[in-house]
């Protein structure tokens, strides 16, 4: 325990560790100092001088951001000098900011607002001419309008310290100073929007948000981001059933207030006017729609009909629909050839480490572990919040950093140890850093999929020959990569990694490939964007939002809806399971779990009570590791999977683990039908495209 | 090198005492007259004899801000790893100030040998002299004689045979009075923006490039060879108990003799002003005296009559400041002093924080609104009001700056603002005219 | 971006007073040195130092925005700064400025069409015993009457 201070705020007595500020020690206390330029876990900068208070024995009004607390030491955070100081600096702040709050795209949620509500004057004596400038738009997605900025410095701060770029900066001097981007008139960054979500006032705005609504008039409903694998909280502010805006300001999620430009911005696919809303059905030869009922109809009479079948589920579909769905093919149709497209080696790792405890890394330990090797992935393109959790370990806590990749990444500047290497040489390269990570007292290790099969092994045998502790963290793709494979979306292994009853089935690659598929199923998948259809007689059935290569080729299409239409869960990348929550729905589209229940009602097979609670109560009993408190799920909050230990009998083909190695600006297939990636991918320039 | 005025038979010529002797600024001449005695004599010294012989002196910066300078050395950890650094602020912008550039331009060795005591005492082996890009000029002298000193091996390796390494450079400003505050000065070394830096930890402990730094004012390093040289004793004794020695003051404004002046600390400056100035201009009478750098609160001319020393300015609600003395006739108009000096702090405020940038703003506008003749009685009140609602809140002294001395001429010339007021036909205190 | 051989010269030089790693501390010397030789501050000038000093241009930016001597237009041939400051001003420098602005024609921050002449109204240049003040270019001339503004005008070519 650090040395404890005793002190005084405002008469009453505090505690707090030696060093801290004592904005944070009264905030401990419950005491509001107010700020705007403070920020926790940023540099300090002591510029809006907000939080000056009274400690006694000082000459004159002290700034609780940059104060430690002092054994003894008295505050007073509200006695008449401190607020007469407040009140004349919000009437300093007031004289150029627009008194337009009506109007302005932050009313309702402004911080200055509620600081002159709470402390302000209730006249304004300014009469002399405002400095005006006009507002400038810097990307699709972020404008800025300089006269409502407060130099606060948030931005820059989160810009640099944050995310590493560096994007934005403060020009001129004096009453002139402004934030400026990186490239003259315009940015060239990721386009995370934390700027924007950081910003106290009405500075900087969302080109995808400004002026669509007032804040209040909307719902806000957290859920999991449905892009990448790093399982990102996303509150989606939803007005008349669409989603306008995603953000997670609350910081209710394990990302914190963590955004990246898919969290924040891309949910826009959700309203894409090609979304599927009627099922469609192969008539003469053409898809047609029809009607719920027929098309279940004709799907439920293929089923029933047997045969040769494959079933493709997905990386985006929830866990109780990817268990469900296997289930199903297992108990129902009654075969292995069920898969995925498989993007990490999870199952080779879990494999390797049997035996081994606390060997999994997480979260938390992108953050806390005192040394980070990454092999093989551009992190803060394919990864952003891990990447973003290591940037801060960094920034925090001076963790060593260790990058071994094809190519330049963003970690290079804060690293240790920068090798480059090719996917199949990785291992020389991270040897050359032997020694180096030698002296570091434990290590995390990221991998990506360059290391699979036997790789992974050769990994954990470096890992183990460091005479460190080590822990390992498999990169996946997308939202429920890792829930697909816990679920047992795989021929040869059924939920929690058990060898499956009888003969393993067929992969992905082997039900494309054979010729005499009878049934092909996929649900939420477009594998025929880079497999072909070697069957031509396969009757395809296809769930999806939208008429993928794969759609176009099926005979039944049933209209799925999407991730921020569902409840349910998913795993993210480091196995902790998260809730999804309902925020709009799409007329016509049903969730893959129903979907899999009417064809289920409809042959008269059995799965029990289909819906998410009663499947998730399911996959808690029956799935290993996944016997997760439900409060915190049930709470919003992150639940931590046991990590299976034991031998995993699978022979991993390595060509069958494939990263389709989005961008920052990319996922998948979902990529052509959001707006904003793409307007962004055209804007001028990329920082790291 | 010419002289910018006739010295005064009433000065106690100390550091400029080489002034105005030929070649003054070359090595040849500054070894003839006793030039490197002092910095030969502390080889021999540890560097606690140094920092109290200088404590001894009570010798105190001449920047402005008057800490004590052998205290401020003594801040300056021992025993650590790692570089230490000595920076010189001639970035001489206070308004009314010129006298770093007199002692730079005649005679810069004095400087440099004080340099090289500092880092002596320190254990520094590095030091930048940061001057205001505006004195190009005297950035090339001060370049020739680095070069001097270097081939003739009073800077580098082995210091006129003592054993004692020392680098010096010179680094240009760019135009920004910020600079002249240490710690935005420091900033700008580093080749950023001259914000200044959150203190603790002050330079002594993390200053150039983040490694404990010794920064004085030019003048102020200047002193320290004639301190070695005649004990800090003598030194102190030059002047009043606490204020030791002499300081360089720069008179200007309405006076028959301006110009830069080494006096004693304690001189009266009525005394000052008439004996050494030469009184007032076609014999007007004096109104008031800035009598340290715009920054500092204005005297009447009743209020004049008292020693310039550093307690005895404070007892009279001012400071001695940097030593730039402006004096007033009775002609002035105070209002128009006011507006020029809020414009100047306006122009230089850096806009980090936001009491400085705004106020500054808005009090230069309504001190223009008042000039134009648009000005209320209400304003006059907040003219006072609101430099007091920047004063001691600001992230610097900046805001401190220029609060100060708006504050003193309101209260002190408020009928001069009146009088502005009551030309407004439309002025009263309910009714504001917008200009 | 190239630069004379005494400039390089001088780069080379700068680059050595700072301790290791820490080569952005000539960025301010640098730009005014360039400046000098370049005319402005301009683009190219700023993305080549922001190259050799490994910083970003918009960190360039940030400083070039900061300090009043630098500047990203062309100034005339002779840029005449006129202080107004209050040493100054009580010596008539503020007379100074407006006589100066009539003759040349142009105001603050203003160049003539010819490119000749430019004009500043200044802030404090450290020459207050010696008021008024005036520059031109980095040349200081002290007391200056009208008729010398005159004389000094008159004698540039």
């Amino acid at each position: 325990m650090a040395n404890m201070v005793k002190l005084t705020i405002n008469d009453t007595a505090v505690e707090a560790p030696a060093g801290t500020l004592l904005i944070d020690a009264a905030k401990l206390a419950g005491i509001e100092i107010p700020a705007f330029c403070y920020y926790e876990g940023m540099s300090l900068q002591a510029a809006c001088r907000m939080c000056l208070v009274e400690i006694e024995k000082a000459p004159k009004l002290m700034a609780a951001c940059v104060v430690p607390v002092g054994e003894g030491m008295v505050v007073r955070t509200e006695s008449p000098a401190v607020v007469k100081a407040r009140k004349t600096t919000l009437e300093f702040l007031l004289t150029n900011h627009p008194l337009d709050c009506p109007v302005c795209d932050k009313g309702g949620e402004c911080e200055l607002q509620d600081m002159v509500f709470k402390y302000g004057a209730g006249e304004s004596r300014f009469t002399e001419v405002k400095q005006h400038v006009p507002e400038k738009q810097w990307s699709p997605v972020v404008f800025y309008d300089g006269p409502r900025c407060i130099l606060c410095y948030r931005c820059v701060r989160v810009c640099n310290e944050g995310m590493g770029v560096g994007a934005l900066g403060i020009v001129n001097r004096g009453v002139a100073a402004e934030i400026a981007p990186s490239h003259g008139d315009h940015l060239e960054c990721d386009e995370c929007g934390l700027c924007i979500d950081i910003c106290p006032v009405g500075a900087l705005t969302s080109g995808a948000y400004r002026y669509k609504t007032r804040p209040w008039e909307m719902e806000h409903v957290g859920t999991v981001c449905t892009h990448c694998s790093n399982g990102c909280k996303t509150t989606l502010g939803v007005r008349n059933n669409e989603i306008v805006r995603g953000n997670n300001r609350d910081r209710s999620g394990l990302n914190g207030e963590f955004l990246c430009v898919k969290g924040r911005y891309a949910f826009d696919f959700n309203h894409h006017p090609e979304r599927l809303q009627a099922p469609l059905m192969r008539i003469n030869g053409k898809l047609e729609e029809v009607s719920w009922a027929r098309a279940l109809q004709a799907v439920v009479e293929k089923f029933k009909a047997g045969g040769k079948a494959g079933v493709v589920g997905s990386t985006r579909i929830s866990n109780e629909e990817a268990f469900l769905l296997q289930k199903f093919a297992r108990t129902a149709l009654k075969t292995n050839n069920i898969d995925h497209h498989r993007s990490g080696d999870v199952v080779t790792l879990l494999d390797s480490l049997s035996g081994k405890t606390a060997t999994l890394g997480n979260v938390d330990d992108c953050y806390n572990s005192k040394a980070v090797l990454i092999v093989g992935a551009d992190i803060s393109q394919q990864q952003p919040f891990l990447a973003n959790q290591i940037r801060a370990n960094y920034r925090h806590h001076k963790a060593g950093i260790y990058v071994a990749t094809s190519g330049a990444v963003r970690e290079d500047k804060i690293a240790k140890g920068s090798v480059r290497t090719t996917d199949s040489e990785w291992l020389a390269g991270v040897e050359s850093m032997r020694e180096k990570l030698k002296g570091e007292s434990e290590l995390l290790v990221l991998f990506g999929d360059s290391v699979k099969g036997e790789g992974v092994r050769k990994l954990v045998a470096f890992g183990e020959s460091l005479g460190i502790p080590v822990k390992y963290i498999c990169l996946v793709d997308y939202a429920n990569s890792r829930g697909a494979m816990d679920m047992g979306l795989l021929p040869d292994l059924g939920p929690g990694y058990h060898a499956v009853e009888g003969a393993p089935g067929m992969t992905l690659p082997q039900m494309m490939a054979a010729t005499d598929l009878d049934l092909l199923w996929i649900v939420g998948a477009n594998p025929l964007a880079r497999h072909t259809l070697a069957s031509s007689n396969a009757f395809v059935v296809v769930q999806d939002l939208f008429l993928t290569e794969t759609a176009q080729r099926a005979d039944v299409v049933l209209p799925a809806a999407s991730a921020y239409e569902k409840n349910g869960t998913v795993t993210n990348v480091t196995g902790q399971v998260q809730r999804l929550k309902r925020g709009v729905e799409t007329v016509g589209a049903k969730t893959d779990l129903a979907i899999i229940g009417l064809i289920a009602r409809g042959m008269g097979v059995n799965l029990g009570k289909v819906d998410a609670d009663a499947v998730f109560a399911e996959i808690q009993k029956t799935v290993r590791g996944y016997n997760v408190s439900l409060p915190v799920i049930v709470t919003g909050g992150a639940a931590q999977t046991m990590p299976v230990n034991g031998r995993v009998a699978s022979t991993v083909l390595p060509e069958l683990i494939q990263s389709s190695r989005d961008t920052l600006f990319t996922t998948g297939t979902l990529t052509r039908y959001s707006k904003i990636l793409n307007e962004v991918m055209e804007a001028p320039g990329g920082l790291y495209r | 090198m010419k002289l910018y005025n006739p010295p005064s038979p009433l000065e106690t010529k100390v550091i400029s005492k080489r002034f105005g002797v030929e070649n003054s600024w070359r090595l040849d001449t500054y070894l003839a007259t006793g030039g490197f005695e002092a910095f030969k004599k502390v080889m021999e010294w540890t560097p606690d004899q140094i920092i109290d012989e200088v404590k001894a002196s009570s010798l105190r910066g001449r920047g402005g801000a008057g800490f004590p300078t052998g205290l401020k050395w003594s801040f300056v950890p021992k025993n650590v790893e790692g570089p230490k650094y000595i920076v010189v602020n001639a970035d001489e912008s206070e308004p009314g100030t010129c006298k770093d550039r007199l002692l730079m331009e005649h005679d810069p060795y004095q400087m440099i040998e004080g340099i090289l005591i500092a880092a002596k005492a320190v254990g520094a082996t590095k030091g930048w002299v940061y001057i205001r890009g505006e004195y190009r000029y005297l950035i090339d002298h001060f370049d020739s004689v680095l070069k001097e000193a270097y081939q003739r091996g009073y800077l580098g390796k082995n210091i006129a045979g003592t054993g004692f390494d020392f680098d010096l450079y010179s680094q240009t400003g760019a135009g920004a009075y910020e600079c002249g505050e240490e710690s935005a000065l420091l900033e700008s070394l580093e080749g950023k923006r001259g914000v200044p830096r959150i203190r603790p930890p002050f330079p002594a402990v993390s200053g150039a490039f983040q490694a404990p730094t010794v920064l004085n004012n030019v003048e102020t390093f200047s002193t320290v060879p004639e301190i070695i040289r005649g004990g800090g004793k003598w030194y102190a004794d030059l002047g009043t108990p606490k204020n030791g020695g002499t300081r360089m003051v720069c008179l200007a404004g309405h006076v028959n003799k301006p110009g830069v002046y080494e006096v004693p600390l304690g001189m009266n400056m009525m005394y000052f002003i008439n004996e050494i100035g030469g009184g007032m201009w076609k014999g007007k009478k004096m109104k008031a005296t800035i009598p340290g750098g715009s920054s500092c609160p204005i005297l009447r001319a009743d209020e004049c009559d008292i020693p310039m020393d550093y307690d005895s300015m404070a007892k009279a609600g001012t400071m001695l400041g940097s030593g730039g003395m402006m004096v007033m006739d009775e002609d002035t108009d105070m209002v128009k002093i006011a507006l020029r000096i809020m414009r100047f702090y306006k122009h230089e405020s850096c806009g980090w924080c936001i009491p400085c940038r705004e106020g500054t703003t808005w009090l230069q506008k309504m001190l223009s609104r008042i000039v134009d003749g648009n000005g209320a009685m209400r304003d006059v009140d907040m003219v006072g009001e609101l430099a007091k609602s920047m004063l001691g809140r600001t992230f610097c002294p900046l805001g401190d700056a220029a609060a100060m001395p708006t504050i003193s001429i309101v209260e002190k010339f408020r009928p001069e603002f009146e009088a502005y007021v009551a030309r407004n036909p439309f002025a009263s205190s309910e009714l504001v005219q917008v200009g | 971006m190239t630069f004379s051989p005494e400039l390089e010269a001088r780069f080379a030089d700068l680059l050595t007073h700072y301790p290791p790693g820490r080569q952005r501390g000539a960025l301010i010397p640098m730009l005014m040195y360039a400046q000098d030789e370049v005319g402005a501050v301009t683009p190219d000038l700023m993305a080549e130092l922001a190259k050799r000093l490994d910083i970003s241009v918009l960190q360039v930016d940030e400083v070039v925005g900061y300090y009043s001597m630098l500047h990203k237009k062309p100034q005339g041939k002779y840029h005449i700064q006129i202080c107004t400051n209050v040493a100054c001003m009580l010596r008539g420098g503020a007379e100074l400025y407006e006589h100066a602005c009539k003759k040349l024609g142009v105001g603050h921050k203003q160049t003539q069409a010819s490119g000749k002449f430019s004009l500043e109204e200044v802030e404090c240049i450290g020459a207050c015993s010696w008021a008024p003040a005036i520059q031109v270019n980095y040349d200081f001339h002290h007391e200056v009457t009208v008729s010398q503004l005159d004389q000094v005008l008159e004698g540039l070519q």
